[in-house]
Parts: structure tokens; C-alpha cells; sequence
């Protein structure tokens, strides 16, 4: 029985994996192709779950979720086109400045719109609820949202390794000077990856709102999981935020079964681990440009 | 406001390095009140309604000429955490030279400051802190206590339980915030419902920065309880709400704490059980109903209760200090504890307890109304019955002399 109980909590810890996964990803990715750590990449989650606000009161749920990806991506554009652009080939301790400081902006200009007292957000009634597979008790709401990431996942690695466009991404990766000199202008596809990355975010943001709170600070408290994740991983890795995104939800899961009040630290306590023992993360690839 | 603090404050320093105390001394006529309220982090949200409620009060009391002729100047800072609290709370004293201090929602962190308060022979009215240690082992005679402490919340709320059947021979499950507040409030609960015939079959500690609940709702299906119960603080109980609404257990609610904001945020049809509260929007007196209607001016939604209670605790102030014409700390503390009775804008008044400084006056259940009854997005809680009743003494829901360890 026991085992039961603690294997139902490995299975929930996946799907709470896929959650962190989809903030995780973003920041993985526009770090991998611009050398930027994105600290403001929080805050595109919260402005994505205000947004699905605004768009559920006038539009419904639905349009919610597919809007305000779209919305905050082309902010993300603005974005990559008029800040991030400049500090590609900067000290990396520029754009991580810029990136904490357009992350406190962002939260006091939450704060100023919608004010500091969290959202109400409710799912659809009929999303609510929960479903036995066997003797497994998963949220159906979760369900569809773990089948959303995977659909996203699909994506993403679709583009990355099996197009075009990917084969430039991977190129400009590890010799942005050699893809200059083939006369291919990476610019546009680094914008790409940021909308696509930021998007990401605001989706997440969207599909948390109905069940995690809505308030100013939310993107300051899912960029520290978001960075755990990634250093866990490997800074740059696909498969690595994969791996990682799940490993922290089974062991915070885990934790919170036999010990709930270290639930918190669990995580920070893995990433000490792995730092320790393989300081690159799990699967960190080599990158000669950060060598 | 800030501007003025700054400039005066930036005269104060170079006065002061010019060697001419005098001259700051004879600049300020203003009586100068330290607040301290978290204004980040899982109650950052319940201070910024305090704040509002603070100059609501502040800026009344100034439009008909102050305390003693003089204008009250408060200065509102966030108290971040119990030890950012106390340093704040020191400089306050020492360097902007207040006359007292005023505030807190976080047990912790009016923990800290009450120590300052003491160690400096100043009064600190702790207005929003429930803990039940804070007016117990804890007390000192520098601090006076407005909101209702943990027992008040919970016998209020056992109480509502008990008439409807929730508690005798039924095995409850609890949720408990990881600090001295939670502690204390699951101490008190668990003390209550065992003394009533039911059995707390767990109870796990919660950290305050928990957002996922989804592995402790699975504890609690595996636990099969009879009922749930939180004694969850602040943002909390909004994400504990939402994804018990999302897994959708089949086994009742029943909150010890929960603030109207944190319910607001909750979102429509979340939201269940029954739950106690110190005040609402819907108090049915003529002082409320002004109040309401003033905020609802000012702020277009209806005050929370951290607004009223800021609001309430400021005209206390006022009140003691013109009444004793001085804002010197021991005849205010005197003149509190000859316990004069104060209009909380509810139906019946309110006193300071003079052995251990906690403001008697009435509590209050709220259930959530049945969906559609909602008029607009405040609206969904059905606002209950005063505990205790009309005929009844406000002392019955509050600790007792032999139950409560306090000694001045």
C-alpha cells in the first residue's frame, strides 16, 4: 500500500515535471542561442497570465490560452529587437542586469495596473475535477495540461533537429562566426526563438492561472524554479530540461510524502547535489563559444 | 508625502551634522507614527489593504485639524521579515524619532518588533498578528493587540462547526502553515476539536512559500479524512482553494483563517466551507456602511478587513491621545488599560483587556453563497452571525486568565 501511495506521487511529480518544464524550455532555449540568461523570462509568464485574464472576462477561456501566447510573443519581438539584440556578444553580466531589471519594472508595472492583491482565475467548470486511472488519482485539468506540453515538446524538437531553420539554430549555436561567413544573418532566427521562448512563458502563465495565484510576484517566484531547473539540467541542453523539469517534481513529490515542510528546499538541495558532483548539469553539452 | 519625508528628513541629517538639534526639534509639530505591514512576499497582499485603510483613517483625522492641533505624519514601510522588522522598527524609534509604532500581520515579524517595542519603553499597537503566543508568553505591557487572536478564530469557527455536525466523532485531516502562526493555530484547533469529540487523523506543515499543493491533496485522498481543515495563512489558502477545487475531493472544507482578499482571489465557484472572519463589508452599522461607502469611492471595490482594522486602529490612537492630550507612552498604556470602550464600527464596542492587552469584540462565519447569488466579484461570501451573540459576554470566545501564560 505504501508503494502504491509513493509511486502515485512519482506519476503526479511527472505532471508537475511538464509544468516547470514549459517556463524551463524558454529559458533554456534563448539562453543556448543568445548566450543570455533571460531573468526577465518571469516575467513574460506573469504578463501572459494577466493577459488570459483580460482576454477570459471579454472572450472566454479558450481564447484565452491561444491569445495570450501570441499577445506577450510579439512583446517578446519588441523585446529581442530593441534590448536584447545589443547584448548577444556583450559581458554576460550586462544582459543579466538588463534582464533583472526589466524583471523588477515588469513586476511594479503588475503591481501599478492590477494592483498588488492577487486575481480570482477560474478554470471551466468542466475541466475541474479529477480522474482514477487504476488506483491513480490524476487532476483532469493537469492531464490536458501535461498533453499540451508533450504536443509543445514535439514541436519544439521538430524544429530544432528536423528543418531548416533548426540546422541554422544548432549552427549558430557553435559557430555564429562560420554561419556569418556561409552569409546567413542569424538575427531573425534569434528573434524566432525568443518569441518562441517568451510565448512559452505567457503560456504557462495562461494555463497556471486557473491554479496557481495571480499576483504581481508570480514571475519572480517561477524564475528561481525555472533557473533550478535549467542549472540542473545543463545550461543549453534539450533533453537535459527534459530530464531535469521531471526530476525536480518526483523529488519535490517525493519530499513532500515523507517530510512536507522540506518540500521547498527539495529542490535546491538536488540542484546542490548534481552541482556538486557534475558541475556542467545532467546532460550540459559543451559550448565552445562559453568555454 | 514622500517627497516631504525625504526633504525632511534629508534637513534632519544635515542639521544634525551641523551640530543644531534644536532646529529639527522645533520643525516638527507633526506627530510622527512608525507603521510597519508586509507589504511583499504571502501577506504582501493583505498589507497594501492596510496601508490604504491607515491613510483612509490619517487623512480624516488630519482634514479636521490632526490630534491636539498637530497633523498625524505616518510613515508606512514594508516589514519584509521578522528580522528586517525589528531593524526597521529600531531605526524608527532612533533615528525619525517616532512616537510610537503601529501595524504587523505577520505573527513572526510582530514578534521581533514587540521586543523593540519593550526594550525601548514604547508603545507598539500590533494590529493585524494573530498568534495566540504574542498575547500569552510573549505579552509585554509596551503592546496592545486589535485583531482577534487565534482562539477567537477558532472557537468562532468550532462553534459553526459544531452546530452543523462537523466536529463530533468525525476524523479531520489538517494543513498548517510552517510559522509561529500556524503552529499555534493548529495548536489551538487541535485543542478545541479533541475537547469535542473529534480526532485530527494528520496534520501536515506547509511551508509559507508553497504554490503546488497537488502531493498533499493526494496525501489527504489517501488519508480519507471526514473533513479538511487549514490553518493556512495568506496566499496559502488561495492556491490551497483553487487546486482542491481543481482535484475536486469530495471531502468538506472548514477553514480556521482565512481574509477576505485571499477568498476575493479565490475566483468563483473555488471557493467552499465555512470560515471565520474578524469584520466584513456587510457589518450592518452606520459606521461601516460610512466607511464602505468612502473606500468604495476612493478605491472602486469594497475595503478587506486588514483595511478596516488599520482604519479602526488608527482612530483608537487618535482617540487615547486626544483624550489624554499627550502622546507620553506610559499614560496612553494607562489609560488603555482602564479599558474605555471603543466604537470598531460593528455593533457592539470594543475594550483592550487590561491583563493582557487584547481588544475584546465580536467575531464572525462566513459560508459562500450558492452560485449565481453573486451581485459582483466581492460578493460571493454569505456573511454570518456575530460570536459571540447579543447576550452573551465578548469574554466567552476568548483564551481565559488560566489558559493564557501571560504575565506584564
Amino acid at each position: 500500500m505504501q508503494f502504491l501511495f509513493l509511486l502515485e506521487q512519482v506519476l503526479n511529480g511527472l505532471v508537475l515535471g511538464g509544468y516547470y518544464l514549459l517556463i524551463a524550455l524558454g529559458l533554456s532555449l534563448i539562453f543556448s542561442v543568445g548566450g543570455v540568461v533571460n531573468l526577465a523570462h518571469g516575467a513574460f509568464y506573469a504578463l501572459g497570465a494577466y493577459a488570459s485574464l483580460e482576454i477570459a472576462q471579454r472572450l472566454g477561456f479558450g481564447a484565452a490560452v491561444a491569445l495570450s501566447p501570441l499577445a506577450v510573443a510579439l512583446l517578446g519581438i519588441v523585446f529581442e529587437r530593441f534590448l536584447l539584440r545589443r547584448f548577444y556578444t556583450a559581458d554576460p553580466i550586462l544582459p543579466l542586469l538588463l534582464t533583472f531589471g526589466l524583471a523588477l519594472v515588469a513586476e511594479q508595472a503588475i503591481r501599478m495596473i492590477w494592483g498588488a492583491a492577487p486575481l480570482p482565475a477560474s478554470m471551466p467548470q468542466a475541466l475541474k475535477g479529477s480522474v482514477v486511472v487504476g488506483d491513480f488519482l490524476f487532476s483532469r485539468y493537469r492531464l490536458l495540461l501535461l498533453a499540451i506540453v508533450a504536443v509543445i515538446l514535439a514541436g519544439i524538437w521538430t524544429l530544432i533537429h528536423k528543418t531548416s531553420f533548426g540546422r541554422v539554430v544548432r549552427a549558430g549555436i557553435q559557430r555564429p562566426d562560420m554561419v556569418a561567413a556561409l552569409g546567413i544573418r542569424l538575427q531573425p532566427y534569434m528573434m524566432t526563438i525568443v518569441a518562441l521562448g517568451v510565448g512559452m512563458a505567457a503560456l504557462a502563465g495562461a494555463l497556471f492561472a486557473p491554479i496557481a495565484l495571480v499576483h504581481p510576484a508570480m514571475g519572480a517566484e517561477i524564475i528561481t524554479v525555472a533557473f533550478v531547473v535549467v542549472v540542473i539540467g545543463g545550461l543549453g541542453s534539450f533533453w537535459g530540461v527534459v530530464l531535469a523539469s521531471m526530476l525536480v517534481g518526483v523529488v519535490r513529490g517525493v519530499t513532500i510524502h515523507f517530510a512536507p515542510a522540506a518540500g521547498e528546499a527539495s529542490m535546491y538541495i538536488l540542484m546542490f547535489l548534481v552541482l556538486m558532483f557534475r558541475p556542467r548539469g545532467l546532460l550540459g553539452e559543451r559550448i565552445e563559444k562559453f568555454e | 508625502m514622500n517627497t516631504r519625508r525625504r526633504v525632511l528628513k534629508a534637513g534632519a541629517a544635515s542639521a544634525l551634522a551641523l551640530g543644531f538639534p534644536a532646529i529639527v526639534r522645533a520643525q516638527s509639530d507633526k506627530i510622527r507614527i512608525g507603521h510597519l505591514t508586509p507589504l511583499t512576499g504571502f501577506l504582501g497582499a493583505l498589507g497594501e489593504y492596510a496601508v490604504k485603510g491607515m491613510r483612509m483613517a490619517v487623512e480624516e483625522i488630519n482634514a479636521k485639524g490632526g490630534v491636539m492641533g498637530r497633523p498625524l505624519d505616518v510613515m508606512s514601510e514594508d516589514s519584509v521579515n521578522p528580522a528586517t522588522a525589528s531593524t526597521k522598527a529600531q531605526r524608527m524609534l532612533d533615528q525619525d524619532k517616532v512616537e510610537f509604532l503601529m501595524g504587523e500581520i505577520n505573527s513572526a515579524s510582530a514578534k521581533t518588533i514587540m521586543q523593540v517595542a519593550a526594550r525601548n519603553k514604547k508603545l507598539f499597537l500590533q494590529i493585524g498578528a494573530r498568534s495566540d503566543v504574542l498575547r500569552g508568553a510573549d505579552c509585554n505591557r509596551y503592546t496592545f493587540h486589535v485583531d482577534i487572536p487565534v482562539t477567537v478564530m477558532v472557537n468562532a469557527e468550532g462553534q459553526a462547526l459544531l452546530r452543523d455536525g462537523l466536529i463530533k466523532g468525525k476524523r479531520i485531516f489538517s494543513l498548517t502553515s510552517d510559522y509561529l502562526f500556524g503552529h499555534d493555530l493548529a495548536k489551538a484547533a487541535k485543542a478545541f476539536v479533541t475537547a469535542n469529540g473529534g480526532t485530527v487523523i494528520g496534520d501536515e506543515l506547509t511551508p509559507t512559500d508553497t504554490t503546488d499543493f497537488s502531493p498533499l491533496l493526494l496525501k489527504i485522498r489517501q488519508a480519507k479524512p471526514d473533513i479538511v481543515a487549514t490553518n493556512l495563512g495568506g496566499n496559502q489558502v488561495t492556491n490551497f482553494v483553487k487546486q482542491y477545487a481543481e482535484f475536486g475531493l469530495p471531502y468538506p472544507v472548514a477553514g480556521f483563517n482565512l481574509n477576505t482578499a485571499d477568498a476575493w482571489a479565490a475566483g468563483e465557484g473555488n471557493l467552499s466551507g465555512i470560515w471565520p472572519t474578524v469584520w466584513h463589508h456587510e457589518v450592518d452599522t452606520p459606521g461601516s456602511k460610512a466607511f464602505v461607502a468612502a473606500f468604495r469611492k476612493k478605491h472602486g471595490q469594497p475595503p478587506e478587513n486588514h483595511a478596516w482594522i488599520e482604519y479602526v486602529s488608527m482612530h483608537i490612537m487618535a482617540r487615547a491621545m486626544s483624550e489624554t492630550k499627550t502622546t507620553d507612552n506610559e499614560k496612553l498604556i494607562a489609560y488603555f488599560e482602564k479599558q474605555p470602550e471603543f466604537d470598531l464600527l460593528k455593533p457592539r464596542k470594543g475594550y483592550f483587556r487590561s491583563w493582557d492587552h487584547q481588544l475584546m469584540q465580536e467575531a464572525y462565519t462566513f459560508t459562500v453563497k450558492p452560485k449565481g447569488q453573486a451581485k459582483d466579484k466581492w460578493d460571493f461570501l454569505q456573511f454570518g452571525p456575530a460570536v459571540p451573540r447579543p447576550d452573551q459576554p465578548l469574554e466567552l470566545i476568548a483564551t481565559t486568565q488560566a489558559q493564557n501564560t501571560c504575565k506584564m
